[in-house]
């Protein structure tokens, strides 16, 4: 396909164009984090440090953030364990109903997260007696096992021949295999998945509103100060933080396995 | 596959030993946590919810909810024509989405796996992937900061004499098609990376011009990357309420849905509802499965 040298120029001109549209609402976000005004408006009159440290001190934003990371690590740590299991069960086995388990396992992110929370907020207030950090952990891990599971298994699929096999063909318990072979090829797959695991926890709001109860996370704070015209200032604040924040997981998961950028369009 | 050497004495290692020894056991033992979670509390909850759908809930005198089998739930959905329009309203918003997105991702997922250069390619991957791990919420703050009545977009369009769409249906469209864009585009590059470059080059010899070659060897081998992405952009807007509760007033399926959860809802119609949504997924997910989709996710 010969591409002619106007097309050529528009398909990067439109390359740009998109990628302006992604960010310029994103740097709107920074701006308005120091706009001196409390009405945001347009054009900014005046820039001040004020919100930005009045966020970094706002008791509700603090304690929101210790939840949510709280809630990201238990749900992680859920996700890393089960993600991983379905990853060596589906690589390493053919068994009836293994493409039903690949399914399976993308349904909680590609079913409306508004279904998957009131099936869950469902559950637990019928069956499970109400809504707590438990329940909220449960629904996080739910949605997280799928971003491990992808990373595992693309990694596996990627490793030639069975190095495990090699492991005890020369001698090797299956607790040293694990320790010696198994883990270390997997173990930057596992790092990159966690990330993105925590990062997706972190951010989510849909699922986290039918299975949080009283437990504000961050979001749900973002979430219930977003129409008080009186918190707003703080809040633009928080949200540069937000952004800062989310950046970091992400780019360290894409360094410690180039995988990452492949990957995540399957989270 | 079995040790050749004893291993050392040990309850543990006695059950690792028996666990590798046979294959099914290790299967077994891989497959129970993972699918337990999936099964029972995943599926049992929507399961639930299917239950839950056909429960009374008695709204005059008890506001509580009776465990007993009734399509009644379904008849005032069916009977009353404002959920129909609801529905309709959301999928519609929901299709529009997703076709703007196919079409604004088309030739930026083509230069980032086509015409770049590997750095290039590596800085476009990073530029698109970080802003879908942005906070979702921060982009509808954004979007707020822009279409409000004293906003970025009235600023700027006023010397102009011009004023943007305010709140409402198009801004619920702007918004979510602004914020699932990077779903589509990266499913979309990974299947520009699968099109081998000969096949491109071979149907060029063969005398086909660009828009030929494009149309017949290109877009058929994209699809299931297409359709991949189609799936995010059309599932996460048919059951989102968050934005559209932001930056409009009217009512989508999500809203209906979040509106009667909660103590004194209505479950059992938020239920019947959300079975809406589960059915054109359904219907969409059979659908690109059917184009090899799931390859591509």
């Amino acid at each position: 396909m010969k591409l002619s040298r106007s097309l050529r120029s528009f398909i990067w001109g439109a390359t740009g164009c998109t990628l302006a549209i992604i960010y310029i609402p994103l740097l709107l976000i920074a701006l308005y984090a120091f706009n001196d005004s409390r009405n945001q408006t347009w054009p900014i009159v005046g820039f001040t440090l004020k919100w930005v440290g009045e966020a970094l001190t706002n008791p509700g934003a603090r304690d929101a953030v210790i939840l949510s990371v709280q809630v990201g690590l238990f749900a992680t740590g859920v996700a890393l364990i089960l993600g991983s299991l379905l990853a060596f069960a589906v690589h390493g086995y053919r068994f009836f109903g293994r493409n039903t388990v690949s399914f399976l396992v993308i349904l909680p992110i590609a079913l409306p997260g508004v279904v998957t929370g009131i099936a869950l907020n469902a559950t637990f207030r019928n069956l499970f007696g109400g809504l707590s950090l438990f329940t909220l952990v449960i629904g996080h891990a739910t949605f997280c096992i799928v971003v491990v599971y992808n990373n595992v298994v693309a990694r596996l699929r990627r490793t030639p021949g069975d190095f495990a096999e090699a492991s005890a063909d020369l001698g090797a318990g299956p607790w040293q295999t694990f320790r010696h072979v198994t883990f270390p090829l997997i173990r930057s797959a596992l790092l990159a998945g966690g990330l993105l695991a925590f990062a997706l926890s972190f951010d989510e709001i849909i699922v986290t509103t039918f299975t949080a109860g009283a437990n504000q996370t961050l979001p749900i704070w973002i979430f219930s100060n977003i129409s008080r015209p009186n918190q707003l200032p703080i809040v633009n604040a928080v949200a540069l933080f937000v952004i800062l924040l989310s950046a970091i997981p992400v780019y360290l998961a894409q360094r410690v396995s180039g995988d990452a950028v492949s990957f995540a369009e399957r989270r | 596959m079995a040790p050749s050497v004893p291993l050392p004495p040990g309850f543990a290692n006695r059950i690792a030993r028996t666990i590798s020894r046979h294959s099914k056991l290790r299967l077994i033992a891989l497959l129970t946590p993972p699918l337990g979670w999936l099964v029972v509390l995943y599926l049992g909850s929507l399961g639930v919810l299917l239950a839950a759908a056909f429960w009374h809930y008695d709204s005059d005198i008890t506001f509580s909810i009776t465990k007993t089998f009734s399509l009644e739930n379904f008849q005032q959905l069916l009977a009353d024509p404002t959920y129909r329009t609801i529905a309709v309203r959301t999928i519609i918003i929901a299709s529009l989405v997703t076709v703007t997105d196919a079409i604004i991702a088309f030739p930026i997922a083509f230069a980032m796996s086509k015409m770049a250069g590997p750095r290039l390619k590596a800085v476009l991957g990073v530029a698109v992937l970080m802003p879908l791990w942005t906070s979702y919420l921060v982009k509808i703050l954004a979007w707020r900061l822009i279409l409000s009545a004293g906003g970025v977009l009235n600023g700027v369009l006023r010397p102009f004499h011009l004023s943007g769409p305010g709140f409402g249906d198009v801004a619920v469209y702007l918004v979510l098609a602004y914020i699932w864009l990077p779903y589509m585009i990266l499913p979309l590059a990974a299947g520009f990376e699968r099109v081998p470059n000969s096949l491109i080059e071979a149907s060029s010899d063969l005398g086909a011009r660009t828009w030929a070659t494009f149309r017949r060897v290109v877009l058929p081998l994209v699809l299931p990357g297409l359709v991949a992405g189609s799936i995010f952009t059309f599932s996460l807007t048919l059951g989102d309420y968050i934005a559209v509760s932001q930056v409009s007033s009217t009512q989508f399926i999500g809203s209906v849905i979040y509106s009667n959860q909660g103590v004194s809802g209505d479950l059992p119609l938020a239920a019947a509802f959300a079975v809406v949504p589960v059915i054109v997924m359904l219907l969409y997910l059979g659908g690109a499965r059917r184009l090899g989709a799931f390859e591509a996710l």
